[in-house]
């Protein structure tokens, strides 16, 4: 069935072209828009792999918060490009070669010897139609996981602590009301008591 | 046929190609940024292609914690740039050297 060839060299040429134009393009605007289409193609091969609850968190997380975080901060900061793509030219040969370098390698590992060929790894069979991804990651992520979780939900408490606390900025001249100074006050630093004599009332 | 080797081949490329990002825009952080979210990608391709075809779901929770920890990450990534912009006026990582390191 040719359906699964298609659509694999499909969204991987996808993704590995918007992965190159992520790393090349001048504006930054458009490097995350480039992003954000990397991360559909890796979705939709999630997908052929079965893999239907992480393709979907893949899409919420990444593309509807975290892509939409960079898009609002390369927005927000007014950044002037021209010295940021000096060195661009110069370091191209390098980059060049050490990925070269290391995708022959990676090649190497990967299909030298058939390591991970169908023999090595048969090709799973497909899920049953009533399986459900959802559930058994579910079921498996709160029965052996059950702490991991949890201190992953503290690392996003900290994460979002964090985040508030370094940009949080004190405005000068706002007019905020400080309630301990308020509770501690004392009397003579409000009442001003002035001795004086009576004076008589005015006639006419 | 699909195999296994084809899924870690098409990860080994995307992290390839975002090494080669961190060395063409080692000036410019937002890039940077990005670059280490497409080499968690990569990763997170070669944990699901494994789980897959060694039908074992802990792969698939492992990439459930890094996409967590990547969004964690991002956003006090992103809250760091913000300061430095806010103090410096670029995000150039050149001219930050005001520990003399």
């Amino acid at each position: 069935m040719p359906i699964f060839e298609i659509v694999f060299y499909t969204f991987s040429l996808i993704m590995l072209g918007a992965a190159v134009a992520v790393i090349s393009v001048r504006n930054p605007v458009y490097a995350a828009l480039f992003l954000v289409l990397a991360f559909f193609s890796a979705s939709a091969i999630w997908m052929l792999l079965e893999v239907e609850f992480l393709a979907i968190i893949l899409i919420l997380v990444y593309v509807g918060a975290v892509m939409v975080l960079f898009l609002f901060v390369v927005m927000m900061l007014d950044i002037n490009l021209e010295p940021l793509r000096a060195g661009f030219i110069k370091y191209l040969p390098v980059g060049l070669l050490v990925a070269a370098v290391m995708a022959a390698e990676f090649l190497l590992v990967i299909w030298a010897k058939g390591r991970f060929d169908e023999n090595a790894f048969p090709v799973p069979s497909p899920n049953p139609a009533d399986y459900s991804n959802t559930k058994a990651v579910g079921e498996w992520l709160y029965t052996n996981y059950l702490l991991a979780f949890e201190v992953a939900g503290v690392i996003l408490l900290v994460a979002i602590i964090a985040a508030v606390a370094l940009t949080h900025r004190q405005r000068s001249g706002s007019h905020r009301q400080n309630p301990s100074l308020q509770v501690r006050v004392r009397k003579d630093e409000r009442v001003r008591l002035v001795k004086m004599k009576s004076e008589p009332k005015q006639e006419g | 046929m699909l195999t296994l080797a084809h899924f870690l081949t098409l990860g080994a490329l995307l992290f390839c190609i975002s090494v080669t990002g961190i060395f063409l825009n080692r000036k410019n952080v937002i890039i940077l940024l990005m670059c280490i979210e497409l080499m968690l990608l990569a990763v997170n391709m070669n944990f699901v292609a494994f789980s897959r075809f060694l039908g074992n779901l802990d792969g698939q929770v492992f990439v459930f914690f890094i996409l967590t920890v990547a969004a964690a990450e991002a956003a006090i990534g992103l809250a760091i740039l913000v300061v430095l912009f806010r103090s410096r006026q670029t995000i150039d990582v050149a001219e930050l050297d005001d520990l003399k390191g």
